[in-house]
């Protein structure tokens, strides 16, 4: 048997968060006009301001055409085929406890194994569930409100604290920033919100898990994170989605506000379904990631690793507005059977001394194509910026793809730009030499990835480092010949 | 314990083993020598399976076992060692790390519990001393960065830990310095035993100094053209490999 058939036997395992869980969705029926954006503002009895900001965007949304710079390919997505609106049925306004939560759901979050309650505390993680648009549980509220912070659903937020939200929502990603940006303030539905006040340390790791269920259902997350001067926080964000045969519309926008000597980690996990081995299914996931470091000392720190979704187009960035501020992107992506990925980052320099690092490591097997796209841009007030780029790619097998496309704009001549950039395969003479130390060739395969993302791995808070690997493994199982 | 009968291997179109004869009886120790391109790689590396090296007739018995009919990773579990002429280097992938997998897979295989961290650090400690290592190897990735001569004393290393039933040396003393080539020498001695067998394949005599083999061959054109006690290493030493190669056509 050579290399090839015993490798290609391994591939193509299916999809392991596969299931779908019937609930009673009220869910408005598909089309988006301004109706549809004063029936969901309305559903969720928000503030006049919000509606409008929803009706801003939609307006300018009508004006803004798809944008297709990314290096994918897909049929056009005809919007108003999508229904923009779906929530689980409210036995109240609400469920208050876990008790009032739908049993179903918890089923689900078993199968998900998401550490609600018990698990949860166990585990130190307060979660923010949002399934199908709508939070339904929120752990953990006292002891962080002991400690000031704010972790909420996005809905709460709006309810209870109005004033933040017409402060922040927005300045980072303006409703006019892109096409999908645009769509989503039109008709986000539901998301995270925290807030850390001034000198406060949060005492956890702060985790939300998304999931999609509902048919046809478009998802609109929006999560805005403060972090108020002196304060540090870490966020941890993990997605699975259930089986389906249509491909399915995530358009997220997370916006990230730290001011003076603030510091903000945001780790992703990311697992939506990828389609089929023949390209069929999967969801696309379009999302606007931006974090503004907008005081002094301010630093914020976005570690991805992206193996999932048919598509995905993601730039999480860092303006570097405040003095001496500091952005790293640190990103494992991997595509696999018919998967597309166009990710990166930008680095808006701004301030005096600001710094940013990118680490990207970018993995393609079967007829995956994988592109690091990157924006360093050192404006003219940026005295003394500084930037390190890394970014290396890992064939596996011959109909893969992996491009890189840096962007590096320099208006001060005071600056620092370092950008390092490898491509290399799986070699042969690796897979051979542990296998000749008695080493099966998925692990293997396993191990040399695993080495291939270690600088990117030690950055994810340690549980997740652990479900980052796993997850790697899984979406590579046998991706190699 | 390894008998390799009339094998013939191919690389690409090129036929490479035409027909090679050889038996290692258990606790021996074999050299086996030859001119450049006569097959010696392609024998060490078809003993351990490498892909793209196919046997086109013949047989190889392993302890018993039909050797062709396992994979890699079987032939490696069932204690055959392969030390790489030219080690890989595999950033990011800690060294001890591979060794410790390497050894629970081994010991698995033949049904014993696999070593905790602490034990097994201990073992690989002890063996690092006799190759003369230093303790920051423990961190490095698996021969990244690693001097050539680091690398070969890293294979010995990973020999002495997983104690092969055979192990198969390829020109583990080539680009040897005396010191390094003595160490080596050293940490092959001290596994070789009455229920344990070496292929030591070589160019030059010098390890034989270190190393005395039971028998020696020579291999060239694709087969064993002669074999001889320790003494013939040393005939070839002074008189090259051409006479041998005449005497047989």
């Amino acid at each position: 048997m050579t290399e090839n058939t015993a490798l290609v036997e391994l591939v193509g395992r299916q999809y392991q968060h596969g299931f779908v869980t019937d609930i009673e969705s009220d869910t408005v029926a598909p089309g988006l006009d301004e109706d549809v954006v004063r029936f969901i503002s309305r559903k969720k009895g928000e503030p006049e301001f919000l509606l409008q900001w929803r009706l801003k965007a939609l307006r300018h949304w009508f004006t803004l055409r798809e944008p297709h710079w990314a290096r994918a390919h897909y049929p056009a997505i005809d919007y108003q085929s999508i229904s923009y609106f779906s929530a689980p049925k409210a036995k109240t306004d609400g469920p208050k406890s876990l008790a009032d939560v739908d049993p179903k759901l918890l089923e689900t979050y078993a199968k998900l194994g998401v550490p609600l309650h018990e698990r949860a505390r166990l585990a130190g993680v307060a979660v923010d569930a949002v399934f199908d648009s709508v939070s339904v549980a929120t752990t953990f509220k006292e002891r962080l409100s002991a400690a000031g912070v704010i972790f909420c659903s996005f809905s709460e937020a709006v309810r209870n604290h109005p004033a933040l939200i017409e402060q922040y929502l927005g300045t980072v990603v303006p409703v006019a920033d892109n096409f999908y940006a645009a769509l989503n303030s039109a008709v986000f539905t539901d998301g995270s919100f925290v807030y850390v006040p001034k000198g406060v340390r949060c005492p956890m790791e702060l985790s939300t898990y998304f999931r999609i269920n509902a048919a046809n259902t478009g998802q609109f997350e929006r999560t805005l994170i403060i972090a108020d001067a002196d304060s540090h926080v870490s966020y941890l964000e993990g997605c699975t989605a259930p089986m389906r045969d249509e491909n399915q519309l995530h358009a997220a926008v997370v916006e990230l506000v730290a001011l003076d000597n603030a510091f903000i980690k945001y780790s992703t996990v990311q697992n939506w379904y990828p389609g089929d081995e023949r390209g069929v299914g999967g969801i696309y996931n379009f999302v606007t990631k931006r974090g503004e470091c907008r005081g002094r000392n301010s630093h914020i720190s976005w570690t991805q690793v992206e193996t999932g979704s048919a598509i995905t187009w993601k730039y999480p960035s860092c303006v570097l507005r405040g003095e001496g501020s500091i952005g790293e992107f640190y990103s494992v992506a991997t595509v696999n059977n018919y998967q597309q990925a166009d990710t990166g980052t930008k680095m808006i320099h701004i301030g005096r001394d600001t710094r940013s690092t990118i680490v990207s490591k970018g993995i393609s097997a079967g007829h995956g194509q994988n592109s690091y796209r990157g924006l360093v841009k050192i404006l003219p007030s940026a005295h003394g910026a500084r930037n390190f780029t890394q970014c290396d790619s890992l064939l596996m097998g011959g109909t893969c793809g992996a491009h890189t496309f840096p962007y590096v704009e320099v208006k001060n001549p005071t600056a620092t730009v370092e950008h390092e950039a490898s491509t290399s395969k799986i070699s042969e003479d690796q897979l051979f030499y542990c296998q000749q130390r008695g080493i099966a060739t998925e692990d293997a395969v396993n191990m040399i990835v695993s080495g291939f993302c270690k600088s990117v791995f030690k950055e994810l808070p340690m549980e997740f480092a652990v479900e980052a690997q796993n997850l790697l493994a899984v979406s590579l199982e046998g991706a190699v010949g | 314990m390894l008998i390799v009968e009339d094998l013939h291997v191919s690389v690409g179109t090129t036929q490479v083993l035409k027909g090679l004869n050889l038996t290692v009886p258990t606790g021996e120790v074999h050299a086996i020598m030859g001119p450049n391109g006569s097959g010696k790689s392609t024998l060490s590396y078809v003993l351990a399976g490498r892909p793209g090296y196919i046997v086109t007739s013949g047989a190889v018995t392993f302890d018993g076992q039909d050797l062709l009919a396992l994979a890699p990773e079987e032939r490696a579990r069932s204690g055959l060692f392969l030390g790489f002429q030219y080690p890989v280097e595999i950033p990011g992938v800690n060294n001890v790390y591979l060794l410790k997998a390497a050894l629970n897979a081994a010991r698995k295989h033949r049904g014993l519990q696999e070593v905790d961290a602490f034990e097994f650090l201990g073992l690989v400690r002890e063996k690092m001393k006799l190759m003369q290592m230093p303790e920051t190897f423990l961190s490095r990735g698996v021969n990244e960065g690693f001097s050539g001569g680091e690398k070969k004393r890293n294979e010995i290393l990973q020999m002495l830990v997983l104690e092969p039933r055979l192990a198969i040396l390829d020109e583990t003393d080539s680009g040897l310095d005396i010191d390094a080539l003595k160490v080596v020498a050293a940490g092959v001695s001290s596994l070789r035993d009455a229920n344990r067998s070496f292929v030591l394949v070589t160019h030059y005599q010098r390890l034989l100094d270190h190393i005395v083999p039971d028998k020696v061959h020579v291999l060239a054109g694709g087969r064993i053209l002669r074999s001889g006690d320790h003494t013939l290493a040393h005939e070839l030493e002074r008189r090259g490999y051409d006479w041998v190669v005449s005497e047989a056509a």
